[in-house]
């Protein structure tokens, strides 16, 4: 009988690799997605243009040919990653591309008559964005962005790939190691798929948060 | 390092033969994933409430755990309990489960959103439930349906590559080959990258068109 304690350890030291990279990369796709998501919906045709490359190019292309495209590549133009480093950077970059399709298709969502009153109210534009249309359009994001941030969890998955130390990567150590296929990979399951739960239920009481004030006022 | 023509001429070869298999990979995946999910489809909505429910789990769970970890699970566990699959098979399968469970979400939405009153109008003129499925119900649902279907399709078709973790010989696969044989990078993964953006490209266009062509236009 094997002792499998001193894998589980190992198991759940990926899992923290695996939460830091989910963090990390969340961080960095809510950015992305505002940054390019407001960019397409800009005064400016370069700002949408190059908005549009970036969505269009990582949506277009799969996450995990743009983490090896990081790894393996952008070392020969002078950029060193580590696997950390270019696991958040990948899946970052790939998540915020879709996000910023989310972001800007909420803040087309919200009725030209709220635009309207925000020129005659005289708010500039920076001030009708941040106090009249991001703030109904964010509990319109969320949902989405729930399922955006799940996704983004199951992506890193693809990072043990270039060899980082992650959830999946353990378990095939612990494969590698124990001859045993089912425990490791089955644990790894369910831990997933707790800290998707996790995620989902983070998501609606965040949801329950901005939306507080808004009943009656959406139709 | 410099990018050699050469090179790239040399290699395309290969990598036209990974390009079939992940094609390939792809057809028979969204093939399994339009029956299995309507398999699930259907048992959520009309087994008995404990399968039912069963179900809805069953999907969530797969649609919370990351592919590449199922498809470990079917090649590497599976062959424990007897069942021992050639990788092109796993692959497929897992590629049809994991998304059959995206496809059993549209399939519903698009089921439910058929109003009531098209039941009751069919149960008024007396029309049998095959009648009603087949004449009145799912003319109207399919229709919106396809432009998500066809969403999850180029989804799936960008996730092949994790086939390659497999021991599937896709055109990751492939480039990998290359790029490990021949110490260089440079050219085989971002040729990978040109494919997918090209094939992405084009099903955009074709995205577009299916949108166009079957969304209900929603006027605000």
């Amino acid at each position: 009988m094997t002792d499998w304690s001193g894998y589980i350890g190992l198991i759940l030291e990926g899992a923290l690799v695996t939460l830091e990279l989910t963090v990390l990369g969340s961080l960095l796709a809510l950015v992305m997605a505002f940054v390019a998501g407001l960019g397409r919906v800009s005064r400016f045709l370069a700002v949408r243009a190059l908005a549009t490359a970036y969505i269009e190019f990582f949506r277009g292309t799969s996450i995990f040919v743009q983490l090896f495209w990081v790894y393996f590549v952008l070392p020969f133009a002078g950029v060193t990653l580590s696997p950390l480093q270019a696991g958040v950077l990948a899946l970052g970059l790939n998540v915020g591309a879709y996000g910023a399709e989310v972001v800007r298709g909420a803040v087309k969502a919200i009725g030209r008559e709220q635009r309207e009153a925000c020129i005659a109210l005289n708010l500039s534009r920076y001030q009708s964005m941040r106090h009249v249309i991001l703030p109904q359009a964010l509990p319109l994001m969320l949902p989405t962005f729930c399922n955006n941030a799940i996704e983004l969890l199951k992506g890193t998955a693809v990072v043990s790939l270039i060899s980082l130390t992650d959830m999946t990567f353990q378990a095939q150590v612990v494969r590698a190691q124990t001859g045993s296929t089912l425990v490791p990979f089955a644990t790894i399951l369910v831990l997933y798929f707790l800290m998707a739960l996790a995620i989902s239920n983070g998501m609606r009481w965040l949801e329950r948060r901005v939306t507080r004030g808004l009943d009656g006022v959406r139709t | 390092m410099e990018w050699d023509w050469n090179f790239v001429w040399e290699i395309m070869p290969t990598l036209i033969e990974g390009l079939k298999i992940t094609i390939l990979a792809t057809v028979f995946g969204a093939a399994l994933a339009a029956v299995i999910g309507l398999v699930f489809a259907i048992l959520r909505m009309t087994a008995p409430k404990p399968v039912a429910k069963a179900t809805a789990f069953v999907v969530e769970f797969i649609r919370g755990t990351p592919l590449l970890v199922q498809l470990y699970f079917i090649f590497f566990v599976l062959p424990d309990i007897g069942i021992r699959l050639p990788a092109m098979l796993a692959g497929i399968i897992g590629l049809g489960l994991h998304y059959g469970t995206y496809a059993a979400e549209v399939y519903r939405a698009g089921i439910e959103n058929v109003p009531r009153g098209q039941w009751e109008a069919a149960k008024a003129t007396n029309l049998t439930g095959r009648q009603t499925w087949i004449h009145v119900i799912l003319p109207q649902a399919i229709p919106p349906m396809i432009p998500a279907l066809a969403n999850y399709l180029i989804a799936m078709f960008k996730e092949t590559p994790l086939l390659s973790a497999i021991t599937v010989l896709e055109l990751m696969n492939q480039a990998k080959s290359v790029a490990n044989s021949s110490y260089r990078y440079i050219e085989p993964m971002t040729l990978v990258g040109i494919f997918f953006l090209i094939m992405s490209l084009i099903s955009v266009v074709f995205l577009r068109w299916l949108e166009e062509r079957y969304a209900q236009v929603e006027e605000r």
